[in-house]
């Protein structure tokens, strides 16, 4: 174990995946010449040449799509889309071309390909650069997507869906990139579509994911030392293909369910888990669902105007009050 | 191209008769474009297509059985009937796929050439697309990074005069979708795309260029549409008789038969015995599409996924 940072982490996956496999290369705007705006990149040129670790014109349509056909001819792609935000450019390739490809071709085509999402709020870069879309990706099915909170997830998943034949969107959020943590040792996978229970807790089960976890962490500690509820908390890890049979095992024994993610509460990922649970095991529910998520507005600039709109610590500790009546 | 067209004139037929559903584009009089492009490509080397894809997948080698079961939704064509007529695909002889959207292929082409150029091989890509789709972003990003990377790709646009409903005129500002290569600083070729010999010629040399590591060419076919947008189309944008204006002096069937027979390449003997062989594979196609299952309704839940975690490696 060591304590590297989230880009780091992904850094080590990008270079221990690029030496396994010489199909696999990358490219985005910026990332040889600059390392990546978050030194998610850096120094990958210098070990793996430039041609396959390629700066891009500014075209996230021709990028996408360029991954795509490549995929299919034989390489696997990692596609940097320097902000979650920009994916909105190439959303034909994404959600017409991408998720489609396999199905609609009765299974002839094989599409590994990373798209690498930077996404959520962090320091004041405002509605055009701040958003996290996971919950669009929800709604279309043939994608995967993953979401790791910490670096030793970051690194794990982002070689698993490297070595997923699958195309896979990998969101990694701008405020963790800096964040340290224990980070395995060698070769390790994090598994997709498998949920993490980080806390075990007996009172009420809080599902987050991302960066939200770090709050949701110390919301479950609020809880124990102020209000004596002990939280279970779980790390989704991966939005599609989404774990609920972990979160039904954790609902059954607390009775209780929050669901905390920083984006857009109206249509994101928490109403599906709500109405999933809602659905298949309402009876073992004792208190209401209760979701938390950022208010219905872009993120603002203004340092204050942008603490009001996402959710912080407290919005998770009121829900659990809320969700124990 | 005989195939082509008798493909397409029995699926016309069956469109309306009822037993082909979804919405079907056909590719008739533009024949000679898929055949002079893909003449000039192996096996091996990639296409992608557009809405209208048949042409392009019959010329690439793809067999017609299966094309005209696709088109009838059953089990056994290309795409277990997932994808029908707008998203037919032979990733078996290189046909990535036609695309439902327009300017679609083009990038997907783009990157099956990077693949090429990163495993250092000699394959080429060729996208088709149409003068509607030349005014889409991805044509555009498209063309640019390709010519910047160098990557071995062609790109083929059939120029039939009609985006929909919409005369080229109306949409573009150039004349020739040839001159915009100029911007991007690549050849752009202009052949009539009636001629298969000119196509092929052309088309060669693309091609040719693109192994050489040279880069893409716009290569721009002059053709024209003869059927509507897609069958059923009430055509109430232009006239009957320039329709058959065009039919009469640039059926690119008409034209080939004229220079096969000028230049003695086959005599009526020959041309008798593949008009017989084509009628027969597209009679056999009917057969095989009409007698072939359709696929168990459970089978919409497969081929979403790669199922298990296996490495793709
Ligand atoms: C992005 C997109 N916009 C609109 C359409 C609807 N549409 C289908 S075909 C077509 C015309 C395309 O014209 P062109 O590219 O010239 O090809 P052609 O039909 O002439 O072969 C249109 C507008 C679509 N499928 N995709």
């Amino acid at each position: 174990m060591r304590n590297i940072s989230f880009s780091d982490a992904t850094l080590e996956a990008m270079q221990e995946e690029m030496r396994r496999d010489e199909r696999v290369f990358i490219m985005g705007e910026d990332i040889a010449s600059q390392g990546g705006i978050f030194g998610q990149f850096k120094g990958l040129p210098k070990e793996f040449g430039l041609e396959r670790v390629r700066d891009t014109p500014i075209s996230e349509t021709a990028i996408v799509g360029a991954g795509i056909g490549a995929s299919l001819a034989g390489a696997v792609p990692v596609i940097d889309m320097h902000f979650a935000d920009f994916i909105g450019v190439a959303m034909d390739e994404v959600l017409n071309q991408m998720a489609k490809i396999r199905y609609m071709f009765g299974g002839q085509a094989t599409l590994p390909l990373v798209l690498r999402a930077p996404d959520g709020v962090t320091r004041s870069a405002a509605a055009q650069h701040s958003q996290s879309l996971e919950a669009w990706f929800l709604h279309i099915p043939g994608l995967k997507v993953v979401i790791p909170s910490n670096p030793a997830d970051a690194k794990g998943l982002l070689k698993a869906a490297i070595r997923d034949p699958n195309p896979v969107i990998y969101f990694e959020h701008k405020d963790l990139f800096r964040q340290k943590g224990p980070v395995p040792d060698g070769d390790y996978l994090t598994p997709i579509g498998k949920a993490a229970v980080v806390r075990q807790g007996d009172d009420v089960t809080i599902v987050s994911y991302s960066a939200m976890l770090g709050k949701v962490q110390k919301a479950a500690e609020i809880l124990a030392e102020q209000h004596q509820i002990n939280a279970e908390v779980i790390d989704l890890r991966t939005i599609v293909p989404m774990d609920l049979e972990t979160v039904y095992t954790s609902v059954k024994k607390t009775k209780r369910l929050v669901i905390a993610h920083e984006a857009v509460k109206i249509g994101g990922v928490g109403g599906e888990i709500a109405a999933a649970v809602s659905e298949n095991i309402l009876e073992y529910l004792d208190g209401p669902i209760v979701r938390v998520g950022a208010a219905f507005t872009p993120v603002p600039f203004s340092p204050p105007l942008e603490n009001r709109v996402i959710p912080q610590v407290e919005d998770v500790v009121n829900a659990v009050l809320t969700a124990r009546w | 191209m005989l195939l082509i067209r008798r493909f397409e004139e029995k699926v016309n037929e069956k469109f309306l008769a009822g037993d082909i559903p979804g919405f079907v584009h056909l590719y008739i009089g533009e024949e000679a474009t898929a055949v002079g492009v893909c003449s000039a490509l192996t096996r091996a080397d990639y296409i992608t297509s557009t809405h209208r894809g048949h042409g392009h997948t019959i010329a690439k080698g793809a067999d017609v059985k299966r094309c005209m079961a696709e088109l009838y939704g059953r089990k056994t064509g290309y795409c277990k009937g997932k994808g029908g007529s707008m998203h037919i695909a032979d990733f078996g002889v290189g046909m990535l796929g036609a695309n439902g959207v327009v300017g679609g292929g083009i990038n997907l082409a783009a990157g099956a050439a990077l693949a090429v150029q990163l495993r250092k091989a000699k394959e080429v890509a060729v996208c088709f697309f149409g003068d509607g789709a030349s005014n889409r972003g991805t044509f555009h990003e498209g063309l640019n990074m390709a010519a910047v990377w160098k990557l071995p790709v062609v790109f083929v646009c059939e120029n039939n005069q009609w985006a929909s409903t919409t005369p080229l005129h109306e949409a573009t500002a150039v004349t020739d979708i040839s001159q915009r290569a100029t911007s991007y600083a690549i050849p752009g070729v202009m052949v009539d795309g009636n001629d298969v010999f000119a196509v092929y010629e052309a088309a060669q040399q693309a091609v040719e260029r693109a192994r050489q590591g040279e880069g893409p060419t716009l290569l721009e076919c002059k053709t024209y549409r003869i059927k509507g947008h897609f069958v059923g189309d009430p055509e109430q944008y232009r006239t009957r008789e320039e329709v058959m204006a065009q039919m009469e002096e640039r059926d690119p069937i008409k034209k080939l038969l004229e220079r096969i027979l000028a230049d003695e390449l086959l005599t009526e003997e020959q041309l008798r015995e593949i008009e017989r062989k084509v009628e027969q594979d597209v009679a056999e196609a009917v057969r095989f599409a009409e007698e072939s299952p359709f696929p168990d309704p459970e089978e919409a839940f497969e081929d979403l996924y790669v199922e298990g975690e296996a490495d793709h490696a």
